[in-house]
């Protein structure tokens, strides 16, 4: 994410400072995020949770200017609360991500932040919801933040369909630990959510925690990189 | 490479002969390459690997022009400069046949005087000092990879600047970005050829599904002791994803 709320549009376009990424499973969903909020070229914070709850089921994972994301957050939890007192019962996924969508869609030209929204409803069970730059869309799983470009790939050849709970803590770990390697803008800690009908249960990966994959540098120094 | 006969001969005659001709060849070859930023441009996702007793060079098969208009759906970006020795190529495509083009006569002259085929770090080399000295007006990076008796299979980097570097595999061109988490999770030291084929077609496949600018067929080089085989993998016969 970015501390400040200036562009810092690269060739491609806008470039959000983070990795963060959504999963349903059957019976709930997964939420994973990195933990760097950058400025420029410096780390402001290397602990932050971009993991923000929305209700008691229903949460979202930040992602761009760190301020307009924050922002979000807080307007949607309070539309929500209010939702949720008129209808007398547990708001529905799909409400939430509206009220993100609605905010985002309206002020698009002025915002330029994107949240992923993840929980688990009565009437659907787990359900993760992209909401780019105004558009809503469910997906079995969402992947967002300038780390994620590094890991579509991995991502779509490891993505299967109807995973178990352990697995897709595992799936959203791996894509984690394999972004936050390559990307600059994504670091720190991984911060995990797992919403089911039970409840949430948050955990926080450590850094020296993450799994760690081929790098020839460590594993093999003899036949790392040279000249 | 019949080029070989005449330069022989004419080097034991006059030497002053061979080197005006290289000039000219290089004064031809700069006036090509002023039109490469509007020109057309790879955007493509090329990558090596090493496996147990070989390596194998892949890239997809597009090249765009701007960035709607695909001008050949099956060009072929893997270039052999020579026996046991391929190139390929990312950037601008008209920068990336000029280089190579000189990169494999200036090979083919050193492996005459060395009297033996070339080191895969020749022609590096050879392309890293073209890069180097060109930098401001060549937009184009390379990944060569092949066989010598010294060091057995290799890969080397020669980025858009002019560094150089070797390493077990590596992934280029603007699709690579997609793929760097997957090629990470999956790569193992000395995989069998069966393995290394396997992860190069996913590899290619999963980024071609990802960035518009890549796309077409899958072009794979399998370079062995024993030589260079080249297998084309069809649009229709690529690995498919959970979403497709």
């Amino acid at each position: 994410m970015q501390g400040s709320n200036c562009d810092y549009g690269g060739s491609k376009g806008l470039k959000m400072g983070t990795t963060i990424i959504a999963i349903e499973f059957d019976g709930g969903v997964v939420l994973g995020s990195d933990s760097r909020v950058s400025a420029g070229e410096t780390v402001v914070n290397r602990v932050m949770n971009k993991l923000s709850p929305l209700h008691d089921k229903i949460y979202c994972a930040l992602s761009g200017s760190a301020a307009d994301a924050q922002t979000i957050a807080e307007i949607v939890n309070y539309q929500l609360d209010v939702h949720s007192i008129e209808v007398d019962e547990e708001p529905l996924v799909c409400s939430a991500a509206t009220l993100v969508k609605n905010i985002s869609y309206k002020y698009k030209e002025e915002l330029s932040a994107h949240l992923i929204v993840g929980g688990w409803d009565k009437k659907d069970g787990g359900q993760v919801f992209a909401t780019l730059n105004g558009l809503i869309t469910r997906q079995p799983f969402a992947v967002g933040g300038s780390g994620s470009f590094y890991i579509y790939g991995f991502v779509d050849a490891e993505y299967r369909p109807r995973m178990t709970r352990q697995e897709s803590q595992e799936f959203v770990i791996n894509s984690l630990s394999l972004a936050m390697s390559r990307d600059g803008s994504s670091g720190g800690v991984a911060y995990l959510v797992t919403i089911d009908s039970e409840g949430v249960e948050e955990k926080c990966v450590l850094g020296n925690q993450l799994p760690r994959f081929y790098d020839p540098d460590i594993m093999e120094p003899s036949k790392a990189a040279k000249v | 490479m019949s080029v070989y006969i005449t330069f022989t001969v004419e080097r034991l005659v006059d030497e002053i002969f061979i080197h005006n001709l290289y000039v000219e060849f290089i004064i031809m070859e700069r006036h090509n390459s002023y039109s490469q930023v509007k020109g057309v441009s790879t955007g493509t996702t090329i990558l090596a690997v090493t496996f147990n007793g070989g390596v194998i060079i892949g890239s997809d098969s597009r090249a765009s022009m701007g960035e709607s208009y695909v001008s050949s759906k099956t060009i072929n970006k893997l270039i052999q400069v020579h026996d046991k020795i391929f190139c390929c190529i990312a950037g601008s495509l008209a920068d990336a046949q000029a280089v190579t083009k000189m990169a494999k006569f200036q090979l083919s002259f050193h492996s005459i005087q060395m009297e033996s085929p070339p080191l895969v770090k020749a022609a590096a080399s050879i392309m890293r000092e073209l890069c180097y000295n060109n930098k401001e007006e060549l937009q184009a990076g390379f990944i060569t990879a092949g066989w010598d008796r010294k060091k057995g299979p290799q890969i080397y980097v020669v980025s858009m600047g002019g560094m150089l570097l070797s390493q077990p595999f590596t992934i280029g061109g603007s699709g690579s970005t997609y793929i760097y988490g997957y090629v990470d999770a999956k790569f193992k030291p000395d995989m069998s050829l069966e393995e290394a084929t396997q992860f190069s077609t996913n590899a290619l496949a999963l980024a071609m599904g990802r960035d518009n600018v890549s796309g077409g067929v899958v072009h794979l080089v399998v370079i062995t002791e024993a030589g260079a085989k080249h297998i084309v993998v069809p649009g229709d016969k690529l690995p498919k994803f959970h979403d497709e």
